[in-house]
């Protein structure tokens, strides 16, 4: 089953390993960090590039629209397979337009600039690996990857209480991961067993003879890594405390992509791999994600510290991603993969925004903002902007995920879907709160008073347009996402 | 044919958009102004042609689609518009009362630093408006009815600095948005309930042709129709979510007028009116519907009694109104709950912006003066007809209207509705008595707001009381020309029984292409031996105005004539008094049932659940992991080595079976 699509250039290869060229350069260049922040900057810019190149090429296209393979440690069968469909394609391009964010954000990196930098880029080989990757072993590695700079990110560059949220951050990853390796090992030797083909291949792993008690130990393992990520309730308590403490550029990054790792790694690999199990799990996944929605809104609603309420409400939200997976129909799969992306642009807009705030007024704490919008017109019309997408206002981003979502979850069964909806109640009550403390009222001390800067309007101007076209004109986006998920409804997902 | 459609929404979104972005550097008011009102006024132009075609065409549905929105398989939605008879009278009374109230406010804000800010959303309010009316699908109504709720909750917060107001916004947003539960929950259940009969449809036009899929008077029905309802209730202000509207008067006047009495608030009579097939269905919807709008046109009333800001009366009565409307719409009366959207629109636009006018002047006369006391309070003017005759006059021909005085625009619809609590198939004698008796107290408290405010003696401090002027053109100018409308907008609706002069009810038949079929399918209607006793429809008639006269005369009793009646009342009964002042203590009541006890769960779960459970089992491990690792611990990756330790391990393992096994 290797797609004939015989690509000239190994884009996919390029997408991956520029980056990884940014960070070396960086580290060699370390001792000017200006020249550092220009070759972040542009090694982000060209991945953007490329990958909306690669995007608007494959514009009407099908099955794999590109797709690498190369022998690579051939005595264990771990081969060197990327491959690109409409959804990884989405996910790249989220990822390549967040970096950008992530990079600007970060201009004025005071401390040891030229390894932040290098470590963001390294986070991004990491992600864009993990959205390409179709060899277990080569998934796994990237997978590794991606947590790696995040610690550090964290770690050494995070606010106060650092320390502890990188190492809760590492622990449960780190714990998810271990059962993910040991499955994936398994899976492999069985699979060899059976056919004395040893190999990691997505492809090949599928047509392993499992049975139902395997299939379901196996199936847990892979789950167990992409839940804690995700974070489904209750796996979900380093997300709060990680995206606090993280850097912007790191809260960006948590939110905006690692997030959807998870959620990826459920639909590429464990629930084609294990169907029947998947199957099996489906009500326990839809009733952990309703518990979360509820769980994480509630708890969003009492926080204080704006960063916490964000993240609280980021698992809220991929509470209802996993809500569209469990209902497994077109209409909510497609619902879940659109909210993915427009949550990590929403989510993204707003981790960028507050750190724009705290940079101004010095504190992230509800209580002692306020008034931004007497001293800062236009920093809080996106900041409300963005705000609203969060909260699900019609015609804005996030909406249209989450309507499809309800959709498709009222289809598979009224009762999930009426419970979910009760959660737009809740995702307004706790972001109109930051938006009356922070932008209203009178306002209070800052250390600032200048509004936008052009670095900001750049970062923000795309985001924010983004939001807009999205909630309005989705189409484009569901037109990638069509016959990536029936395919892999029906067939697990090899075109 | 319909095809400019479009331009309808468009006018005012393009206007709130040069204003949202421009309007900071253009800075020059009649600019601004300007170009907020000549957006709506075109959007109001081409409504009249579109109007004035429907009315002369045969057929009376048409849709323009503009392209598609979301299209998964069996869904797909899009960015299509509807205008039937319907829409068509919607769009007229949103944008014609809309173009008076964007020329009011450029008189009315002059001066504010946030104007352009306020023209925007104005606009934007406007555009939201419209796509409500005229979405031809229920996602597309939905973007309208959320959209209409932003803009409410920006307008109401207009005043940010204010904590009241921004405490009011978000009231006002997350009131809605429990109502906005009951639409969604509404809208999937429909969803899926037409779908398991294989037709998956968003589509109002599809939805009425395939309503009879669904079984009559059946428990999905009704389940749907009350998800709607509720979804109704919220958006109108009717019991139990009507709390959020008197506090919205947090925002300027003319945003009450628009938005809280003329246009948003109607949302949910237009949306019931809208479905009107599938609540034709179920008989039960259709009582709770009728005992709602009764109960909270009563209560409210109950509350207008006692409230001294002019605004707040206002909106009691606003809020007791629409009850009237759901009482209309509950007992099968569609036409005439229609009717009475648009003359309320009128007379209340024209009472709010008459509020406005008198706030105004009394504004202005405080600020010549140096004062600050509160030019809301009602026991501050008293005789102001003097100061400003056509702001008086405008609001006495309005207060007219709203008591049913006969032959002002209020006696039409409101009869008309009382008519059908009494006559109708589904009308009930329990809510025509309700109706009446709340149709009395409005006239009191309407009057009494009247006398308080332009007649008797002046109360102004001293220093101010002679500096109130009238008010420039451009706020009279609408006034007079809603006060007109309030007087003679009724005689669209004539009822049969007083038609000496045959000309027929104009909007009966107008609608009828809308609500007949609904009305024919499921027998709603006035029994054949009622509708042709003239003598009995006339006789309640005169009841009610009788009714409205003693509404107005014990008014003029307590409030001109023996004006020491109110005070002693007030003496006599103080529990009493405090609890109507307090507005029966249901803020307080809401509290303490839901917002504190949500605030403290999401407390516990956080500190409790999330900080102590998950966080101590995890902990605890980590601890556990900590002692075992404490050769590492103090190399900072110590975790880092275990873990490639642990991955060597498993490389290993493979190895050893790939070379053994």
């Amino acid at each position: 089953m290797t797609p004939d699509v015989a690509t000239p250039f190994p884009l996919l290869s390029l997408l991956l390993w520029l980056p990884l060229g940014g960070t070396l350069l960086c580290l060699l260049l370390r001792h000017s960090s200006n020249l550092c922040r220009w070759i972040s900057l542009l090694t982000t810019l060209t991945v953007l590039v490329v990958a909306l190149g690669m995007a608007v090429s494959s514009i009407g296209g099908s099955g794999w629209l590109f797709y690498e393979d190369a022998a690579w440690i051939e005595p264990f069968g771990i081969r060197y397979t990327l491959g690109m469909d409409g959804i990884s394609l989405l996910l790249v391009l989220l990822t390549a337009l967040l970096q950008v964010a992530a990079i600007l954000i970060s201009w004025r990196q005071k401390q040891r600039p030229a390894l932040f930098y290098a470590l963001v880029l390294v986070m991004e080989t990491g992600i864009i690996g993990v959205f390409l990757s179709l060899d277990l072993i080569l998934f796994y590695l990237f997978w590794e990857l991606m947590l790696i700079p995040m610690f550090f990110l964290i770690g050494v560059w995070g606010h106060e209480n650092r320390v502890y949220a990188a190492v809760k951050f590492f622990f449960f990853t780190l714990a998810g991961s271990l059962f993910l390796l040991l499955a994936i090992i398994w899976l492999y030797l069985l699979h060899g067993g059976q056919t004395g083909d040893y190999s990691f291949a997505l492809d090949a792993l599928r047509q392993t003879v499992l049975t139902p008690g395997q299939e379901m130990i196996l199936y847990i393992g892979f789950m167990l890594a992409f839940i804690v990520k995700v974070p489904l309730f209750p796996f979900h308590t380093w997300l709060p405390d990680a995206h606090t403490e993280a850097p912007p550029a790191g809260s960006v990054d948590l939110a905006g992509l690692l997030l959807k790792t998870g959620v990826y790694g459920m639909i590429r690999f464990a629930f084609p791999l294990f169907p029947a199990a998947a199957q099996k799990s489906l009500p326990f996944l839809a009733i952990l994600a309703l518990v979360g929605i509820f769980y994480a809104a509630w708890i969003a609603y009492v926080q204080t510290d704006m960063k916490r309420v964000i993240a609280y409400s980021s698992v809220a939200h991929l509470g209802f991603v996993i809500l569209g997976l469990a209902a497994w129909n077109q209409l909510a799969w497609e619902g879940s993969l659109l909210l993915m992306i427009n949550h990590g642009i929403t989510t993204g807009g707003l981790f960028v925004m507050i750190a724009m705030i705290q940079d101004r007024s010095g504190t992230r704490e509800l209580g002692k903002l306020g008034g931004l919008w007497t001293v800062f017109p236009n920093l809080s019309a996106f900041f409300l902007l963005f705000c609203l997408s969060s909260l699900g206002l019609p015609g804005l981003a996030n909406f249209a995920g989450e309507i499809l979502v309800l959709l498709g979850a009222f289809k598979a069964d009224p009762l999930w879907g009426g419970m979910a909806v009760a959660g737009v109640v809740f995702s307004a009550a706790y972001m109109l709160r930051v938006v009356q403390s922070a932008l209203w009222g009178e306002s209070k001390k800052l250390a600032r008073n200048d509004d936008l800067a052009v670095r900001e309007w750049l970062i923000l101007v795309p985001l924010a347009a983004l939001v807009v076209l999205l909630g309005v004109y989705p189409a484009p986006v569901l037109e990638f996402l069509r016959e990536p998920v029936s395919l892999l409804l029906e067939t697990g997902g090899m075109p | 044919m319909y095809s400019n459609l479009w331009l309808i929404p468009f006018f005012p979104l393009v206007g709130s958009i040069i204003n949202g972005l421009f309007g900071k550097k253009i800075k020059n008011e009649k600019v601004i102004g300007g170009i907020a009102t000549i957006a709506i006024f075109l959007s109001f132009l081409v409504s009249c042609q579109n109007f004035f075609r429907l009315l002369g065409d045969t057929e009376k549905v048409h849709q323009q689609i503009l392209g598609s929105w979301m299209s998964i398989g069996i869904l797909n939605v899009e960015w299509g518009f509807l205008l039937d008879p319907l829409s068509a009278l919607m769009i007229m009374v949103v944008t014609g009362v809309g173009s008076l109230i964007h020329l009011y406010s450029i008189g009315y804000m002059h001066g504010e630093t946030g104007f352009y800010r306020f023209f925007s959303y104005l606009n934007l309010f406007c555009f939201s408006m419209l796509m409500l009316v005229l979405g031809n699908n229920a996602l597309v109504m939905f973007i309208g009815w959320e959209g209409v709720g932003l803009c409410s909750y920006l307008l109401i917060g207009y005043y940010f600095e204010k904590k009241s107001a921004g405490d009011a916004a978000k009231k006002a947003f997350v009131v809605n948005r429990i109502g906005d539960f009951g639409f969604l929950c509404g809208l999937f259940t429909l969803f899926w309930a037409l779908g398991s009969k294989g037709v998956w449809t968003l589509n109002f036009v599809e939805i009425s042709e395939n309503a009879h899929l669904l079984q009559s008077g059946g428990l999905l029905v009704t389940v749907v129709t009350l998800c709607f309802f509720l979804g109704a209730t919220g958006k109108s202000a009717q019991i139990p979510l009507y709390t959020w509207l008197p506090d919205a008067m947090e925002g300027p006047t003319p945003v009450s007028a628009l938005i809280h009495a003329a246009t948003m608030v109607t949302a949910g009579i237009y949306m019931i009116a809208r479905m009107n097939i599938l609540f034709a269905m179920s008989p039960t919807t259709m009582m709770v519907i009728a005992f709602v709008g009764a109960a909270t046109a009563l209560f409210a009333a109950s509350i207008g009694f006692a409230q001294n800001d002019i605004k707040r009366v206002l909106a009691y009565s606003t809020v007791s109104q629409l009850g009237f409307m759901f009482m209309a719409m509950g007992v099968g009366a569609f036409t005439a709950g229609i009717f009475h959207l648009m003359t309320h629109a009128f007379f209340k636009a024209c009472l709010f912006l008459g509020s406005g006018s008198v706030i105004h002047g009394m504004h202005h006369a405080y600020h010549h003066a140096h004062l600050h006391d509160d030019p809301q309070d009602m026991r501050n003017m008293g005789g102001l007809r003097k100061f400003m005759p056509i702001t008086w006059i405008t609001y006495l021909l309005s207060c007219l209207a709203i008591a049913g005085m006969p032959f002002f625009a209020g006696f039409f619809s409101k009869d008309e509705i009382l008519w059908w609590t009494f006559a109708s198939t589904r009308g009930s004698y329990l809510v025509w008595i309700i109706g009446t008796i709340a149709a009395c107290m409005t006239a009191f408290y309407m009057f009494r707001s009247l006398y308080m405010t332009f007649h008797g003696e002046q109360r102004t401090d001293v220093r101010a009381k002679d500096h109130i002027p009238e008010s420039p053109w451009v706020i009279t100018l609408p006034l007079i020309i809603l006060a007109g409308l309030a007087t003679i907008a009724g005689f669209i609706g004539i009822p049969h029984a007083i038609d000496v002069a045959h000309v027929g009810n104009g909007i009966a038949s107008f609608l009828d292409p809308v609500f007949g079929q609904a009305q024919q399918l499921h027998n709603i209607g006035i029994p054949e031996d009622l509708a042709h006793n003239v003598g009995l429809e006339i006789g309640l008639m005169c009841m009610s105005v009788v009714i409205g006269l003693i509404g107005i005369g014990g008014a003029y009793y307590m409030y001109m004539k023996k004006q020491e009646l109110p005070a002693k009342f007030t003496g006599a009964f103080p529990g009493l008094h405090k609890a109507v002042f307090n507005k029966w203590y249901i803020d307080e009541l809401y509290d303490f049932l839901f917002v504190n006890p949500c605030k403290k769960i999401g407390t516990f779960l956080w500190k409790g659940f999330d900080v102590c459970v998950v966080d101590g089992v995890v902990n605890g491990i980590g601890w556990v992991v900590k002692g075992l690792a404490s050769g590492l611990r103090y190399t900072q990756s110590g975790f880092l080595h275990n873990y490639a330790m642990i991955m060597v391990v498993g490389v290993v393992v493979i190895v050893g079976y790939y070379i053994f096994g």
